[in-house]
């Protein structure tokens, strides 16, 4: 289990749960190395902001991660971690490697966007 | 000026050189603000055991890290992380901090902590391909690139150790590197690696590829000759670099970009202070950034009160 104040995905069937029970969904999939702990520490933050999103981790080298690194969408990626959106269960975006804050509020308020203006 | 957003000292980076200054300062019941472009620990997050912490026995950086700021937001210090500075005003009594969201804070002394990052190559395509064949860590992707073939830059201790370390996984490893000789230590260079090429004198110009990466320019920097080189990936170990480009210019730095300070840590602007791996020292551990901020946030502390009773006399007066 990684050791981040995130909340953790540690099977296949808490990722499925999680993602069919919650409309808006943020995954990251990574080790605790330097492309990845910048990530939880911004989705830490985020978590205050962004209270209709919900924030979770999974450890890259848990075998459950297979529901992460299975996806179509992250065929081709090359470094870690392999953040996931998910909008009502389904992928909305998918990023490989470190990622800025700006970025990352890009995305949610793009994907997310609706809940947000609710 | 907006009291409210007015501190007695705003400390500029959150690694631990910062904490340990926000922590003294806040304890000292000095308005305190911490703000910081990277994520709260700065590198030392990504230590991931610390086993020389005087104190505790073992522990990752990340944690440490996660302790320190507990400490100093139980203290009242605020912070601010993973934002940008657009503008800095370091002269004069009031000092002034603009983030990029546009909100401003002010104060009487400034204590800058901003660290240091791993070097990247700023040239055509690194970010577009960086984490789909581009890497900064060997530990973090060296899994990704089984059975390919790979490049790595530098030349120092990291580059060389991480080529070896590569070589579980990749079928070749070509070390590109500027010089024509290493600057790592002898027992760390591989010559005779069945694995492990080397192409000195040389740099990497730009990147190509669709979806991933595929191949790079490498310009040979003695003839001025370039060629396109096929390669599934590239990893990067060029060294680190001081945080201090903001500041350029204004701040009394040596040529490697490093603030120059006395031994109270005072630069040479008044009331404004520095600390930690983006100063000019020999030595760059957890426990110097956290005496340097330690120092740092003392003699802030001193500048302050001494600032205050000096206006206060001239009020009376």
């Amino acid at each position: 289990m990684l050791y981040t104040n995130l909340k953790h995905i540690e099977t296949a069937a808490d990722h499925a749960k999680v993602i069919s029970e919650n409309e808006n969904v943020m995954v990251i999939c990574g080790r605790m190395g330097p492309m990845c702990i910048p990530v939880y520490g911004i989705a830490e933050e985020l978590e205050e902001e962004y209270k209709h999103v919900k924030f979770y981790d999974l450890e890259f080298d848990n075998p459950e991660s297979h529901v992460i690194r299975n996806l179509a969408e992250v065929r081709g990626f090359m470094g870690i971690p392999f953040t996931i959106y998910y909008k009502n269960g389904k992928v909305a975006k998918a990023t490989s490697s470190i990622q800025t804050k700006a970025q990352v509020k890009a995305i949610l308020d793009k994907e997310f966007a609706a809940t947000v203006n609710a | 000026m907006n009291t409210n957003n007015h501190y007695d000292a705003i400390v500029i980076g959150a690694g631990p050189a910062g904490l340990t200054a926000g922590i003294y300062l806040s304890r000292a019941k000095l308005k305190t603000l911490i703000i910081s472009e990277g994520t709260v620990g700065g590198q030392m997050v990504l230590t991931h055991e610390i086993a020389n912490y005087p104190g505790v026995e073992n522990i990752s950086g990340y944690q440490l890290s996660n302790i320190m700021k507990k400490q100093a937001k139980t203290f009242g210090c605020d912070i601010k992380s993973n934002t940008s500075i657009q503008s800095l005003e370091l002269e004069g009594s009031v000092k002034s901090v603009t983030l990029a969201e546009g909100e401003t804070f002010t104060s009487s002394s400034i204590i800058l902590t901003p660290g240091g990052r791993s070097r990247t190559l700023g040239v055509t395509g690194e970010d577009q391909f960086k984490g789909k064949g581009i890497s900064y860590c060997a530990t973090c992707d060296g899994d990704f690139f089984t059975g390919k073939e790979i490049v790595v830059v530098g030349g120092g201790n990291s580059a060389l150790e991480e080529a070896v370390s590569l070589t579980k996984y990749a079928t070749t490893v070509t070390v590109v590197h500027q010089f024509d000789h290493f600057q790592a230590y002898e027992h760390a260079i591989a010559r005779n690696h069945p694995k492990i090429n080397f192409v000195m004198e040389s740099a990497i110009t730009a990147f190509y590829g669709n979806e991933n990466l595929e191949s790079v320019d490498i310009k040979n920097l003695k003839s001025g000759e370039t060629t396109n080189f096929r390669t599934d990936g590239v990893f990067v170990f060029i060294g680190y670099t001081p945080n201090t480009e903001f500041i350029k210019n204004r701040v009394e730095m040596n040529k490697k970009g490093e603030i120059v300070v006395k031994e109270d840590m005072s630069t040479n602007i008044e009331g404004v202070y520095a600390a930690g791996d983006s100063t000019a020292k020999r030595f760059r551990q957890v426990t110097t950034a956290v005496g340097d901020g330690t120092i740092a946030a003392l003699a802030a502390s001193n500048y302050l009160h001494e600032t205050k009773t000096k206006n206060n006399k001239l009020i009376a007066a």
